[in-house]
């Protein structure tokens, strides 16, 4: 039965929740008892004085007999039950809001509440998996109080240890207890001052990013030879200490990259070339992941087509990230495995090159040029390596080759078959 | 007790207490500190019991347990995982990946001890 066919039910929910008969209420509204009886039951239909006359004598306002409690109250109402799966009896939700406004009031603003505490769990959850920073300096404290543990066990268990050894754990104690307390005060120092910041725009690394968009990527100051401290002043205005942090060592190596290879220098080799880094590197002589850097960071005007980057390091956390509108890259957490970009991690100093396809984008078609290099000297050590991928539109038909099937993360890829799925997707679990 | 353990895991000290305590209890105990060609290490070392630590630079422990597992040759290496997470959903990936055991950091040295002696036995 539809709402505005209640108003009969709603007349009599009011009178028997204020204890008045029937036949009381007729006599004052002017009306028979059995006419009163056959309106209660919806079986006559009621507007006019009539109603007017009855709202009166029951003191509500018409209104509420008509409409009932509002749209968005039964509403929420039923989504409360829903989410809930609860064994509500949705079929009467309109009686009970106009019977009990206040109760269902009441049960509405506390599902609104957990909603908000939900969210609010989440994106602290979130912030424990994805933010590097504050996942690193537990694994780190956790790592140390292991080895503190162990080692300060092994001191205490009876027995002789060799005094060689002994010496050596004494020394590995000191060196931990020291290590923690600096880990200590750097992750206090960290949660303390970036407590205002961090909630509303995530980790620093959120932060960088947002500094980074803001500026389109590019700093006009150091591609003129400006002082990178300068630069960190203009653009890490207003950011925490460990998003300027990280801000300057980007505005370091932007400067160094804007220095070996200057605006001037790419004029010529993009005219011919396009946004090639394989072809740039080779006419300008660079390091291809070099070039793949300043081509996201040229501006508009030089750049004849928008280029899209994505740089992680080793184990494969997102460094860097400017996305392609055709070519989305996850804000949050890992991005798809099966991008080129962490292949290159598999063969570092090769550069992989192929086009790419993301299901259901029927756009231009994305071209990835992908890079793992050296970070610095390794000197008698593993070196550590991070990898460019750089994505740019081509038009269909300009190659030959089977585009590789990527998405964006696993959490929003509908690709169920998918066998490097690290986490089941939202998008099938609604579908 | 005697036998091969290989311990896979970046933080010096816990390698050279955990390496003490097993070494101690007759082990003969192989470490390396990096996941890049960790896999290739267990393969070349063939230990009886692999103590692979989740957070390693270069790749992590999941993945490398997951190449272990599709090699027939490692399929059923005994493997102690160490972690520093012990959220349910850590476990879980743990457990799919293929791991035998599962500890979170901090641990004791009798639970390492336990849980090598395990491993062995059951192998």
């Amino acid at each position: 039965m539809s709402r505005d066919t209640l108003t009969g039910s709603r007349i009599r929910e009011r009178r028997v929740a204020q204890g008045v008969k029937q036949a009381d209420l007729a006599r004052k509204a002017g009306i028979s008892a059995s006419y009163l009886n056959l309106i209660e039951h919806n079986r006559r239909r009621i507007g006019g004085k009539l109603l007017l006359d009855i709202a009166e004598v029951l003191q509500v306002e018409p209104a509420l007999l008509t409409e009932g409690a509002g749209a968005t109250l039964i509403a929420a109402l039923r989504e409360t039950a829903l989410d809930m799966n609860a064994p509500a009896e949705l079929d009467r939700v309109d009686e009970f809001a106009g019977r009990f406004p206040g109760w269902a009031q009441l049960l509405a603003e506390c599902r609104g509440r957990i909603a908000t505490l939900e969210r609010t769990v989440e994106t602290l959850t979130d912030r424990m998996t994805h933010d590097p920073h504050l996942a690193a300096s537990l694994h780190e404290m956790l790592s140390t109080v292991t080895a503190i543990h162990s080692t300060a066990s092994i001191l205490a268990e009876p027995g002789e240890i060799d005094p060689d050894w002994r010496a050596r754990f004494h020394r590995n104690i000191h060196e931990d207890s020291a290590r923690l307390a600096e880990t200590s005060r750097g992750l206090v120092t960290y949660l303390e001052a970036d407590d205002a910041s961090a909630t509303q725009t995530g980790s620093p690394q959120e932060e960088l990013e947002t500094l980074l968009d803001g500026i389109q990527h590019h700093v006009p100051e150091l591609e003129d030879g400006g002082r990178v401290d300068q630069a960190l002043k203009r653009v890490g205005q207003g950011a925490s200490a460990a998003a300027r942090d990280i801000l300057q060592h980007w505005l370091e190596r932007y400067a160094q990259d804007a220095k070996a290879l200057p605006l001037e220098s790419f004029a010529a080799p993009l005219r011919r070339y396009g946004p090639d880094p394989v072809a740039l590197a080779g006419a300008l002589g660079a390091d291809p992941a070099r070039v793949m850097r300043r081509l996201a960071s040229l501006p508009a005007e030089i750049l004849p087509e928008p280029v899209g980057l994505a740089i992680c390091d080793a184990s494969g956390v997102l460094r860097y990230r400017k996305p392609l509108p055709d070519f989305p890259m996850p804000r949050f957490g890992a991005a798809c495995p099966l991008w080129p970009l962490y292949h290159a991690l598999n063969r570092p100093q090769v550069i992989l090159s192929r086009p790419l396809v993301q299901p259901g984008r029927t756009g231009h078609g994305i071209w990835a040029d992908a890079l793992a290099v050296p970070q610095g000297l390794a000197v008698n050590d593993d070196a550590q390596y991070e990898s460019h991928m750089l994505v740019r539109t081509y038009q269909p038909g300009a190659t030959d080759a089977p585009p590789r099937e990527v998405g964006v993360a696993c959490r929003v890829c509908p690709r169920d078959a998918c066998t490097a799925r690290s986490e089941p997707s939202i998008l099938s679990a609604t579908a | 007790m005697s036998g091969q353990v290989l311990l896979i895991e970046d933080e010096p000290n816990i390698i050279e207490a955990i390496k003490f305590i097993l070494s101690r209890e007759g082990w003969h105990v192989h470490t390396h500190s990096n996941g890049v060609d960790a896999a290739d290490v267990v393969r070349s070392r063939a230990p009886d019991v692999l103590i692979l630590d989740v957070m390693l630079p270069g790749r992590s422990g999941y993945d490398i347990l997951r190449e272990l597992r599709d090699d027939p040759a490692t399929a059923a290496l005994p493997v102690l995982m160490l972690t520093a997470r012990g959220q349910s959903k850590d476990r879980e990936m743990a457990e799919r990946a293929g791991a035998s055991r599962f500890m979170t950091k901090p641990f004791s040295n009798a639970e390492v001890l336990d849980a090598v002696r395990a491993l062995t036995s059951v192998a």
